[in-house]
């Protein structure tokens, strides 16, 4: 079973509590259909379990197949480094079928965010070490696709559907209950 | 699951088609770690299949002068197709007549399918399997262990011609 070899850290864009008994960790890019998919179901997870779980999202942009998953990535960066980077990332996840620079700039103008700073960030690949660092620390870790979970540190191999993460998070928060 | 030839075996010699009119043999990469990555078919439907994973690897293996190779049992022309529709910088053989040799003498063949395991082994500079790995058919096994292996290899089992980390893509 693969395990998750770079812990989470205030580093990392995460919801929830931090000392939730659930952390699920998503490896994720934004041109991916599944994302996509994915992106929903994590929200409805985030109701279901509330407060017990705490989300953590990483980049892995699969760039040769998806051209526009690397800007993207850096964008939602960029949104983050000005406190919005869950904005950005639902706005790109909910308008994915638009991805391409005029959907990132809209988006990052509907933020209050400068075009000019944003395309500067992309045009000097500002963010590009991070996303890297988060794809790199997902390869050793053995994520071997999108999306890719791992639920307390340790790879969700079965469907990412609402039922299976939903069954395969109890089962994690029973196996830590105490005695 | 299949018994896949272990670590300290040397790599049985193949010569199979990489396009429908060039042949490549294994012997050919003698003097550079290199990794055969068996797959049981092109055109799987996700995204994040394992070749297209590999495929955005590929940088980090060359830093250590690896080679990698995709085999399945899939035609020269199938394969030419899929690398051109993923974008594919790596080459994908075709184990495809007869049908599954280099798989099955690798042990990595999958009778009761017709079709590769998801098998990869990772060859030193002389052609010994430094490491391998069986991967259940449905579990992309993805690229640690590949990457966990090529950073363990002593140097001289590389040959030294890595490249350095900062002429790398």
């Amino acid at each position: 079973m693969a395990k998750l070899k770079v812990p989470v850290t205030q580093r990392d864009h995460s919801l929830g509590p931090a000392n939730a008994p659930i952390t699920l960790v998503e490896y994720g890019d934004y041109e991916c259909p599944h994302c996509a998919r994915a992106h929903s179901i994590v929200g409805a997870l985030r109701d279901h379990f509330a407060g017990e779980l705490r989300f953590v999202f990483r980049h892995f942009p699969l760039a040769q197949i998806h051209p526009n998953a690397q800007v993207a990535a850096q964008s939602a960066e960029f949104a983050g480094a000005h406190g919005k980077f869950w904005e950005m990332h639902d706005g790109i996840y909910e308008n994915q079928e638009q991805l391409g620079f005029p959907l990132l700039f809209a988006l990052a103008a509907a933020l209050g965010l400068a075009e000019a700073e944003l395309r500067e960030a992309l045009e000097s690949s500002e963010y590009e070490p991070k996303v890297r660092a988060d794809f790199l620390g997902g390869l050793h870790s053995g994520v071997n696709g999108t999306p890719t979970f791992f639920i307390n540190g340790e790879r969700h191999d079965g469907s990412y559907e609402f039922v299976a993460l939903v069954a395969a998070i109890e089962a994690q928060l029973h196996a830590e209950a105490p005695l | 699951m299949a018994h896949i030839l272990p670590e300290g075996t040397a790599a049985p010699d193949f010569k199979l088609r990489v396009t429908p009119d060039q042949w490549l043999s294994l012997k050919d990469l003698r003097g550079k770690p290199v990794i055969l990555a068996f797959y049981p078919a092109d055109w799987s439907p996700v995204c994040g299949d394992q070749v297209t994973l590999y495929n955005e690897v590929l940088s980090e293996f060359r830093k250590h002068g690896a080679e990698l190779l995709g085999i399945s049992v899939d035609g020269a022309w199938c394969h030419q197709a899929f690398v051109r529709h993923r974008r594919l910088h790596f080459p994908l053989l075709a184990d495809f007549h007869p049908k599954g040799a280099v798989a099955k003498s690798y042990g990595a063949y999958r009778e009761t399918d017709g079709v590769c395991e998801r098998a990869l082994f990772v060859l030193d500079n002389k052609g010994v399997i430094f490491w391998s790995y069986c991967s259940p058919i449905a579990v992309n096994p993805g690229a640690d262990g590949i990457l966990d292996a090529l950073e363990r290899m002593p140097r001289e089992r590389k040959n030294g011609q890595a490249q350095s980390s900062s002429h790398a893509a």
